[in-house]
């Protein structure tokens, strides 16, 4: 048993940290997650230079073939950094869905432009109702001769506005158990019929979007892997992204944890750093456990991903179980333990807090992988 | 990063888990009423007796050098050990203040012939060890101790007081804190002694906990004479020898802890699925699905958390800042636990051993009760938060 990196993995994540730093400073943050891209092309073609757009795909696929742990290393890096854009959406939820689902025409033809930088993917499986089993795939793809009619909402669809390929989940066959008669479809997103718009949100790092389809007509082309085989593979696509998310939130943490000792260290009150108090001390340790312990659950569940083990799911919800809490407070403290200007919009802290709430969201807060956890131990 | 054991491991594993399966005492929970990280008083003689066991197996003192009687095996194999232990719900190692930090610290610090003569007698439960640290003034303040030892010759002479002494009543030795230079400053004049019990002017008072048994005690010493061959790690150097100690006591309990943990979570469950809220089983109350998997998660996590600590221990790195934050969340987890074994027992959790009506004979009530001294016991949660604030993180001390 060895529950450590690499020294490739510790390589990967030096680089990565010096890259972030220099490439994309908060002061970029903050301009680029004004925009509606929330990303500038000079950047996401220096993040293609590195290799990390096909971090995980195979060689064969333009990619650099590496495994799920160093996919944890970089993520934790874009979470220390708050790295604004489509690189998750790109890389984890578009990219593995297609490299699961996909047929061998559609991995050729999308995952080299993803790797290369040249096409961005996302996937649209949410909507309306917010529900997060297969139940809430209502989104209707009827039979229309050789071809499929598709029509209804996608939610909370990460960066859809910017991306090139968009995979759909569609129930194919009304009626068939939930988990049953879900199929997933490859979409450009320019598909007549598909419209797609910018939501607000509260964390502007991370661009969410609704996506509507209004009688898609797509050909057999566009099914990836089999007509109402889609939600094994989505499931797998979904565990996975958020395995890759919490190593996101672990380093956002941790750039918290960080960013509050340093000031506590400088900043003075009653004629000494506050530091030394120990209401602030306590937080500070308090918020190094949940760092130090998010970290350790989040790595158990991506080896588990990368070895395929069958606990996998279960680590996977004890991950996002903990990890949704622990970054919350985290940041929640951090805001706390600056006093008056952690609460103002110049100091970085509400940038992640914010990435923290959005985290917490995704793929179901800490109330429902508690639950999936007490099923998945037979509670 | 592979989490997966390696064929060695594989085949320790084994060993370990034929010999349990062979030889593990069915009845002992009620023997020993468990739930419990020290034992009760009657089960000390089974305890004893199923230490001896795991010695005479070779399970004791795995990271132990052969020389000394142990095995000279790693720190995963320990873990490994443990949990097996774990799975098949084993009882607990009585001498565990030995286990866990006399023997490592005599080891580390001892002469050749402290080495020889002591460590191997505490795999075997044949000595008891208890640890007089504390004194009435002198707890998370410990270089506040003012138990004296005075030169006579080849002889130190003890005089003063020890409190909260786990064990002393059973112990056939102390790790005894005295000062011996009172001029010193406050760390510097303190003296690590391995002490006799049964020396002359020694006298034990048990202390009736808030549980109602004594585990613990005053220890009164009255010119207790203790030769200066006694002495672990040189005069006035205890402080050192002492913190040393209370290094391993953090990484033992560490491994110790999680494992009675994982014991008292599938005992909870157990207790969960047997019972009724509302006219259902309470693991079918949403509430209580909620927090006994938040323990489960919790639980999972300070396993992990220990298994990065002893990876890097393995490769010969320090203990990374996952190590110091392990006691802190172990006590809050179990602490959390009790009280839901108490939540999901409703008014049943006022009845304690001896009522025809209580659950379980009273034994969760004994361990709710206990598990309040676990952030006191082994340095209080605020002295851990200091240290992890000023030592890991780096912040001024107050
Ligand atoms: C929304 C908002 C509106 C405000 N409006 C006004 C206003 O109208 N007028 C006005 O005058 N002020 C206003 N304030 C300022 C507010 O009163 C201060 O922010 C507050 O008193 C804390 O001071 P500080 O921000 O300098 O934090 P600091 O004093 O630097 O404290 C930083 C952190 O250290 C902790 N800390 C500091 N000293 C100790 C100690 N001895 N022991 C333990 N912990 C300690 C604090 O609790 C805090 O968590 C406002 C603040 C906010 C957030
Ligand atoms: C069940 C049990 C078994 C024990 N077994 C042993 C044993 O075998 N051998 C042994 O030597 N000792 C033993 N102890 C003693 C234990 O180590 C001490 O109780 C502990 O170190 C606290 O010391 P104290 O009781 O004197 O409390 P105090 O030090 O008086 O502390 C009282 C309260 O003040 C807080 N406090 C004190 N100083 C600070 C500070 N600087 N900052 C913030 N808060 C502070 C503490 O956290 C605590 O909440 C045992 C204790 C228990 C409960």
């Amino acid at each position: 048993m060895n529950f450590g990196f690499s020294e490739e993995q510790d390589l990967l994540r030096s680089t990565a940290r010096k890259f972030l730093e220099n490439e994309c400073p908060s002061e970029k943050v903050r301009r680029l997650m004004e925009t509606p891209e929330g990303m500038e092309p000079a950047l996401w073609a220096r993040l293609a230079e590195q290799g990390w757009l096909g971090l995980i795909y195979p060689e064969e696929f333009g990619g650099m073939g590496l495994g799920f742990v160093d996919l944890v290393v970089l993520m934790e890096e874009m979470g220390r950094a708050v790295v604004p854009g489509p690189y998750f959406s790109t890389v984890v939820l578009g990219g593995l869905a297609i490299l699961e689902a996909g047929t061998a025409a559609q991995k050729k033809e999308w995952l080299p432009k993803i790797a290369e930088g040249e096409a961005r993917a996302t996937l649209a499986w949410m909507e309306p109702s917010a529900m997060l089993g297969p139940e809430g795939v209502a989104l209707a793809a009827s039979r229309d001769g050789g071809r499929f009619l598709l029509s209804g909402t996608k939610l909370f669809v990460h960066d859809a506005h910017t991306a090139e390929a968009i995979v759909v989940a569609a129930r194919t066959s009304p009626g068939t158990p939930a988990g049953e008669g879900i199929t997933l479809f490859l979409l450009p997103r320019e598909t007549p019929g598909l419209a797609v718009t910018l939501l607000p949100t509260m964390d502007q790092t991370r661009k969410l979007c609704d996506v509507t389809l209004t009688g898609v007509s797509v050909g057999a082309d566009a099914v990836m892997g089999e007509v109402g085989g889609g939600w094994q593979p989505l499931a797998r696509v979904l565990d996975r992204a958020t395995v890759a998310l919490c190593a996101e939130m672990c380093g956002g943490a941790q750039k918290v944890l960080e960013m509050t000792v340093e000031y506590a260290k400088i900043r003075q009150t009653f004629g000494r750093p506050i530091g030394s108090y120990q209401g602030v001390k306590h937080k500070a340790a308090d918020m190094l456990v949940d760092v130090e312990n998010s970290k350790s659950i989040t790595y158990y569940a991506a080896w588990a991903m990368d070895e395929r083990v069958p606990e996998g799911p279960l680590g996977v919800s004890m991950a996002k179980a903990y990890v949704s809490d622990a970054y919350r407070r985290v940041a929640a403290a951090g805001i706390q333990l600056h006093g008056g200007i952690g609460f103002t919009w110049e100091h970085d802290l509400h940038l992640y807090f914010k990435r923290a709430k959005g985290s917490e969201l995704t793929f179901g807060d800490a109330t429902h992988h508690r639950e999936r956890v007490a099923q998945l131990v037979n509670l | 990063m592979d989490l997966a054991l390696t064929p060695e491991q594989l085949s320790f594993r084994d060993e370990v888990r034929s010999w349990l399966k062979a030889n593990l005492p069915g009845d002992w929970v009620e023997k020993v009423r468990a739930g419990s990280d020290i034992p009760r008083a009657e089960g000390y003689a089974f305890l004893r007796s199923w230490q001896r066991k795991l010695y005479d197996a070779g399970f004791m003192g795995l990271t132990w050098p052969k020389a000394y009687g142990g095995r000279g095996l790693t720190f995963m194999e320990e873990l490994i050990l443990h949990e097996e232990m774990a799975l098949v719900k084993a009882p607990p190692v009585l001498n565990i203040l030995a286990i866990g930090m006399a023997g490592p610290t005599i080891i580390a610090y001892g002469t050749e012939e402290q080495k020889k003569r002591y460590p191997a007698k505490m795999l075997s439960c044949e000595e008891i060890w208890c640890q007089g640290y504390s004194e009435p003034n002198a707890g998370s303040d410990l270089a506040a101790l003012q138990t004296r030892a005075v030169r006579d010759g080849e002889h130190w002479v003890v005089s003063g007081q020890k409190v909260w002494t786990s064990v002393a009543h059973l112990a056939d030795w102390m790790m005894l804190l005295a000062r011996t230079d009172p001029d010193a400053p406050r760390h510097k004049g303190i003296t690590y002694f391995l002490l006799d019990m049964k020396l002359p002017g020694i006298t034990v008072k048990p202390l009736r906990q808030i549980t109602g048994d004594p585990e613990f005690n005053e220890v009164y010493f009255d010119s207790v004479r203790v030769h200066e061959s006694q002495i672990l790690g040189g005069l006035n150097n205890g402080w050192a020898v002492g913190l040393t100690t209370l290094m391993y006591e953090r990484l033992a309990l560490g491994f110790g802890l999680q494992v009675r943990l994982r014991i008292a979570l599938d005992g909870l469950i157990e207790l969960a699925r047997r019972s009724r809220k509302a006219g259902r089983p309470a693991t079918d109350d949403p509430i209580l699905r909620q927090k006994i998997a938040d323990l489960w998660i919790h639980t999972e996590v300070l396993k992990y958390t220990g298994a990065r600590a002893i990876t890097r221990l393995v490769k010969g790195e320090v203990p990374g800042p996952e190590a110091s934050t392990g006691k802190l969340m172990w006590v809050d987890t179990h602490q959390r636990l009790q009280a839901v074994a108490m939540e999901i027992q409703g008014p049943y959790s006022q009845l304690t051993r001896g009522s025809r009506w209580s659950v379980e004979s009273g034994l969760w009530q004994y361990s709710f009760l206990r598990s309040l001294a676990n952030s006191i016991e082994g340095g209080t949660t605020e002295i851990q938060k200091n240290i992890t604030g000023e030592r890991v993180l780096g912040l001024p001390k107050g």
